[in-house]
Formats: C-alpha cells, sequence, structure tokens
C-alpha cells in the first residue's frame, strides 16, 4: 500500500518526517524482530513443501528418512516457536511505542531480543546437524542435543523480557491516563503478555527440572508423561499466544483498513480478558490418548476448552459485522452486497478475510478434537496437522503477513515494494491452504497418521486410500512454497530498497458507538484480576493430576536417539 | 456495558449451543461411560518384555472369556507383528513400549491410544470383519513410518481361541 488509511496517497519526494530518537530506536526494535520473523519463515517455507513432496511418495534429490524428520524438526520450531514468537514481539513493540511514545527499558529489550536471538541460532545448529530430531513438541524419551533445549529456553527467556516490556507500558499508559482505559490493541497485546508469562512456566519447568539436566547426563531418567503434561500445560496456551495478535489485528487494523468502523470495543475488551483467564487450564485434551490421566480430569479440561470458544465467537460476530460496517459505508448494498464493497484488492485487508474464512473451518475442526470421545477418531492423524495449518497456518500466519504490508511501511518509512506479488499472495496461500489442508482432513477420517516420512505401508490396503489425496496436499505445498516466496520477495524488497518517504503513522481503528466523553475504566480492563483468576483455574485444573502423578510409583526412561 | 441487541441474541445463541455441547459430552461420559483411554497403572520398561504382565504377547482369552490383545511397542515394531481377533466381540489392549514414545492406531476405527514408557495404556473396543492395519501416530525415530502391524478379524464363528495355555495370565 503506497496510500495512507485514509487513501490519501503521499507523494515520495517529501522529506522524511524527523522522528525522536526513542521512536527511531523503537523502530528499530521492532524492524529487527521482523528480520527474524521473515527469515524463519522462509527457511521453514521451503522444508515444508519438501515434506509435502515426501508424503506423496515422489522422489526429491536429498530425500531420506533422516533428512525427512530433521526437516519436520526444523520447520516446526521455526514456523512455531521462531516466527511466530518474533513477529508478535516485533507487533508488540510497535503497539507500545504508539501507546506511550516509548517503550520502557529499550536497552534491556534490545538485550533480550539478542539473548532470544541467540537461542535461536544455538537450537537449530544441532537440528540441522541432524543431531536433535525431535519435532518440536520433543516429547521425551527422543533425546536432542543439550543446546537445543538450552536454545530454545533462552528464547522463552528473551520472550519474558518482551512480555515484562508489555505489562510495564500497559501499567505506565494506565498511569499515565487514570480512569481512561489504554488502547485496545495495547490491552490486547497485554493480555496476551499476561497469558504467555503463566503459559511458559509449564515449559520452562520441564526444560529446566527435566530435559536440560537429562540431556547434560545429571540426571539419567525422566518421566516421559510427566514431561508431556507440562509441554501440553504451554502447548494450549501457545496456540492462543499465537492468536491473539491476529485477533487485535483484526479488532484494530481490519476495520480501518477495510474502510469502516470496529462494532463493538467494549465486547473486544471482554474478550481479551476471557482468554487470558481460559487459556491454560485446558492443556489435557491433548492428552486424551495418554495412560496415567484420570478420565475425570480429561473431562473437566474439555469443560473448559468450550467455555473458550465463547470468546472467539463473539470475536466472530464482531468482526464481521465491523466488516458489513466497512462494506455499506463503502457503498455495498442489499444482503450480501457489502461483501463484494470490500476493497479485496489491499493486501492487508485481503489476508485477513481470507484469514477469517480459513480460520471459520479451522474452528469447527477444533471442536472435534477437543470433544472428549470423537478424539479417538483424529488423534494425531493427518487431520490434526490439517486442522492447526487452518488456525496458526492460516488464522496467524497469513494475518502476520497481512499485518507485515501494513506494519513494514509505518515503522520503516519505506514503500511497499512488489505490490503485485503482495496482492496474490494471500489468494495463493488461500488456495493452496484449502488444497492441503481439505485433503488432509479427509485423509486423517481415514486413518493417515501425522508426522510420516513416506505413506506406502507395504502397499496395505487401507493405505492405498491414502494416495490421491497426498498427491493433492503435495500441489498445495507447492502453491503455498509459491506463496510464501512472494511474502519473503516482498518483506526484503520493502525492507532493503523500497522508496523511503513520509512514514504514515499508525492509527487504530475508530468505534461505532463510542461515547463523546470516550471509555470508561471498566472491569474487563482490569487484567491484574483476571490475571489472579487465570492463576486460580489453572491450580484447580493442574493441582491434583500433577500430585496424584507424581505420586504414582514412576519408571523413569533414558534417553534415545534414534535419528 | 452497552451491547448490541443483535450481538446479545447472539451471546445468548452461543451460550445455548455450548450449553448442548456440554450435555451431549456429559451424557456420552457420565451416561453410557464412553471415555478416552485413560488407564493409570505403571511398569518398568526395561523388565515389561518379559514379566508376567505382557506375556504372552499378542491375544488371549480371560476365564470370564474375554479377549485380550497384549501388545509392545518398540522401535520400530509392534509386537505381535500379526493378529487376529473375533469380530463385533469387545476386545480389551494392553499396550506398553519398551523405549520411546509410540502411537497405537487401527486405521478407520475408533482404537488407539498414546503408548508411553513406563506407563500401561489400556483400551476396550471391538471391529466389523476385515483387514486392518495398524500404524504408529506418534514420531518415534527414523523408522517411524514403518512401524505398523497387521489386524485381521474375522467372524466370530470362524475364530479359534489361542492355545489354552495362553488363557491362564492376567
Amino acid at each position: 500500500m503506497s496510500a495512507d488509511a485514509t487513501g490519501h496517497r503521499i507523494s515520495t519526494e517529501t522529506p522524511s518526517r524527523m522522528l525522536p530518537r526513542d521512536e527511531q530506536s523503537a523502530n528499530r526494535l521492532v524492524v529487527a524482530n521482523l528480520w527474524v520473523a521473515v527469515v524463519a519463515f522462509g527457511v521453514a517455507a521451503a522444508m515444508a513443501m519438501m515434506q509435502a513432496i515426501s508424503r506423496a511418495n515422489l522422489e526429491l534429490p536429498y530425500r531420506s528418512a533422516s533428512m525427512y524428520y530433521m526437516s519436520v524438526t526444523a520447520h516446526g520450531v521455526l514456523m512455531g516457536l521462531v516466527f511466530t514468537t518474533f513477529f508478535i514481539m516485533g507487533l508488540g513493540y510497535a503497539i507500545a511505542q504508539k501507546e506511550n511514545g516509548a517503550i520502557p527499558w529499550p536497552r534491556f529489550s534490545w538485550a533480550m531480543f539478542w539473548l532470544a536471538l541467540a537461542g535461536v541460532v544455538m537450537a537449530l545448529a544441532t537440528v540441522f546437524t541432524f543431531k536433535s530430531s525431535v519435532l518440536y513438541t520433543f516429547y521425551p524419551p527422543l533425546q536432542a542435543h543439550p543446546l537445543f533445549y538450552i536454545g530454545l529456553t533462552l528464547l522463552v527467556v528473551g520472550s519474558w523480557g518482551w512480555a515484562a516490556s508489555m505489562v510495564t507500558a500497559w501499567r505506565r499508559a494506565r498511569a499515565a491516563r487514570p480512569g481512561r482505559p489504554v488502547s485496545l490493541a495495547m490491552h490486547s497485546t497485554t493480555a496476551n503478555a499476561m497469558l504467555w508469562l503463566l503459559a511458559t512456566i509449564g515449559v520452562a519447568s520441564e526444560m529446566l527440572f527435566q530435559l536440560i539436566p537429562w540431556s547434560l547426563g545429571l540426571v539419567k531418567t525422566v518421566d516421559p508423561l510427566l514431561a508431556r503434561t507440562l509441554f501440553w500445560y504451554f502447548g494450549h496456551p501457545l496456540v492462543y499466544f499465537w492468536i491473539l495478535p491476529a485477533y487485535t489485528i483484526w479488532y484494530t487494523v481490519l476495520p480501518r483498513e477495510a474502510g469502516g468502523k470496529l462494532f463493538s470495543e467494549p465486547l473486544g475488551r471482554m474478550v481479551f480478558a476471557l482468554f487470558l483467564v481460559f487459556s491454560t487450564p485446558v492443556g489435557l485434551h491433548h492428552q486424551f490418548q495418554d495412560p496415567g490421566i484420570p478420565a475425570s480430569w480429561k473431562l473437566l479440561h474439555t469443560f473448559n476448552t468450550m467455555i473458550i470458544s465463547f470468546p472467539s465467537l463473539v470475536t466472530a460476530f464482531t468482526i464481521v459485522a465491523s466488516l458489513e460496517v466497512a462494506g455499506r459505508l463503502r457503498g455495498g448494498t442489499g444482503l450480501f452486497g457489502w461483501i463484494r464493497a470490500l476493497p479485496w484488492g489491499n493486501p492487508t485487508v485481503s489476508s485477513v478475510l481470507l484469514a477469517c474464512l480459513l480460520f471459520m473451518v479451522g474452528g469447527f475442526g477444533g471442536a472435534v478434537n477437543a470433544a472428549y470421545a470423537l478424539n479417538s477418531v483424529v488423534h494425531n492423524t493427518a487431520w490434526i496437522t490439517a486442522h492447526f495449518h487452518l488456525t496458526v497456518g492460516s488464522a496467524a500466519a497469513l494475518t502476520f503477513m497481512g499485518t507485515c504490508y501494513w506494519l513494514v511501511p509505518r515503522v520503516t518509512g519505506r514503500e511497499l515494494e512488489l505490490k503485485l506479488l503482495a496482492k496474490v499472495q494471500p489468494y495463493l496461500w488461500f488456495l493452496g491452504m484449502a488444497l492441503f489442508s481439505f485433503t488432509g482432513h479427509v485423509a486423517g477420517l481415514l486413518g493417515l497418521p501425522r508426522r510420516v516420512f513416506a505413506t506406502g505401508y507395504n502397499d496395505a490396503a487401507q493405505a492405498q486410500a491414502w494416495h490421491t489425496l497426498t498427491s493433492v496436499s503435495a500441489l498445495g505445498g507447492v502453491v503455498l512454497f509459491a506463496s510464501a516466496g512472494f511474502f519473503v520477495l516482498v518483506m526484503l524488497g520493502t525492507l532493503l530498497a523500497g522508496e523511503r518517504r513520509e512514514q504514515p503513522p499508525i492509527v487504530w481503528a475508530d468505534s461505532l458507538g463510542r461515547p463523546e466523553s470516550g471509555y470508561v475504566s471498566g472491569i474487563w480492563d482490569r487484567l491484574g484480576l483476571w490475571f489472579a483468576v487465570a492463576v486460580v483455574l489453572v491450580v484447580i485444573a493442574y493441582a491434583i493430576p500433577l500430585w496424584d502423578l507424581m505420586h504414582l510409583t514412576r519408571y523413569g526412561s533414558p534417553g534415545f536417539k534414534p535419528f | 456495558m452497552n451491547v448490541d441487541l443483535y450481538e446479545r441474541i447472539w451471546m445468548w445463541i452461543v451460550v445455548v449451543m455450548l450449553t448442548l455441547f456440554f450435555a451431549s459430552t456429559a451424557m456420552a461420559a457420565l451416561g453410557h461411560q464412553m471415555h478416552p483411554p485413560s488407564h493409570v497403572e505403571t511398569i518398568d520398561p526395561r523388565t515389561a518384555m518379559s514379566g508376567p504382565k505382557f506375556r504372552p504377547q499378542g491375544v488371549s482369552v480371560d476365564e470370564a472369556g474375554h479377549v485380550h490383545a497384549k501388545v509392545i511397542g518398540l522401535m520400530f515394531a509392534w509386537l505381535p507383528g500379526e493378529m487376529t481377533l473375533p469380530a463385533m466381540t469387545p476386545v480389551t489392549f494392553h499396550l506398553t513400549s519398551t523405549d520411546v514414545i509410540h502411537g497405537f492406531e487401527i486405521v478407520r476405527t475408533n482404537g488407539q491410544s498414546m503408548v508411553v514408557p513406563g506407563y500401561v495404556s489400556q483400551f476396550t473396543t471391538e471391529f466389523d470383519a476385515g483387514e486392518y492395519l495398524i500404524a504408529c501416530n506418534e514420531y518415534c525415530g527414523v523408522g517411524h513410518h514403518t512401524m505398523s502391524a497387521k489386524l485381521h478379524v474375522v467372524p466370530r464363528g470362524q475364530w479359534r481361541s489361542p492355545a489354552p495355555e495362553a488363557a491362564n495370565v492376567r
């Protein structure tokens, strides 16, 4: 987009707006985070295409099982942990900068950035040398190189620095305007940072008390079930950590970019507070098929999981209503005419709209995964992979790409380059994901296990039913790779060679029916309170099952490295 | 908080929908006792293979006539690699691993469970007659995609229970 939010085109000859030094420094930090995200994304996308082709049993140069499982590990770590986390940190700093005119403790934030990056490099070095093909879920007793665990722990520690910075920015904003709520963007970012602090306790405990000492040989064995439980304590809120920044964009950027207003801001504040409360005490729904955990606790987590769909369904209404406002303001009429009137050629808007469409399908699939009895049919099949490529791989990742098209010109003062590629890219992603994901869901229902190098199974009759599906899925993988390549090219072109011009400001969407005097801070703005409620729920949901697990006669496992 | 009428209606629809979800899950779980495999029992993975719990591996019938299948997962095979079971008969599977985590999946059925070293998994299900592939659905190393077994399910009349000495375990 060369036009700013109001559609006003700015001449490229205008000299750069002089930015205060603090803002320049904050913007540099945002850009540094986005760089890491974009590079991670590009590498991971290349591996993904290779995997999709391998599952279709097509030969590739250097194709081997150990290459495949190494590449699945790299793809999961780079996409799920690196691309997302660095993008989310970059977006968070931009939001905090916009809120207060400065970010708290810039030097500390830079130090944390370098710490996280060093951790990532360390972990990836062991992955690419085939020493850590344990996948991004790293379930013991598969044992990676110690630096894999230490590196990922440093990434988490670095992200804690970010989370502390977000909470501090939020407190400063509240102190500066007593009685007035912070912007919805700051509110949601802070809720997400608090959620992250609560969630990462699980994975940090797994790393520090189990995996790091075990991989260094300081202890001989670990309990794999305890490790799985700690991982999924973290693993489910991790998906909300990915999704909430996408929701932030849907609430605070999309309505304005689409030419309208946010339908309901107060409910948006409620939605993010509810996510903070309910994201964590649900992890056992990833362990339905695990032994050693009584059914009663799995059932409690199932009910909690249903509650967490409430804020998502409220969001669905608000976002569609905001889009209708935009479509009608742009002259759309009739029952569906407003949909056509939306700016489908604006890559930020089309990314988000297509991400929302894919997310609706992903949401229904998620209800199946979390269903207490149905899970037995889909657990660990290609259905699951297909599902989360619609949620994190589309709702979050496609929104993040669309957000980059909007954010990068606003933090670099560079015009978006290769705009045609940017326009096509979201549609290619949609097409590729539709092919990949539809076939994955069907193949999963037909029993195809996830994460397999080849799907032949010695020509077993049941395995032959997967063949056509994995071929179409591979085609989807190729289309997705083209889309990812376009995104990376647009980003590199913009970051390195985008024409310099006046930096357009970040402006949040107005909300419909905002009172003349502005909103007054209410119960949903008290995130500290909701954090406390979340802690109580976590204790209720996890204290007894963990206690019971720890008091079984357990036999630990030594490490295995079958890769 | 000022909430639009339509949005209020939508939120009530959502509440009703979630209540139905709650009710149906509670009925399935508490009324029909439909639970995912959640057996709590531990076992030493070093001696699981030779210990009494998993001997003999494969199919057996207990005193009450109930059919059991005992399976051990290890890199990269299920032991035994081939089993024959009667159709339309409840079968209880007992599973454990001697090395890493595996996923026992009888393709196109609801028969599946994670198999974790140090723990005994257990579930009961029944099958239509046919040929089934048993796969591993949890990544367990470089041979993960080769880890499989065969299950033949034959009509009950044609099924022969295994040798009697296999029956006295459990």
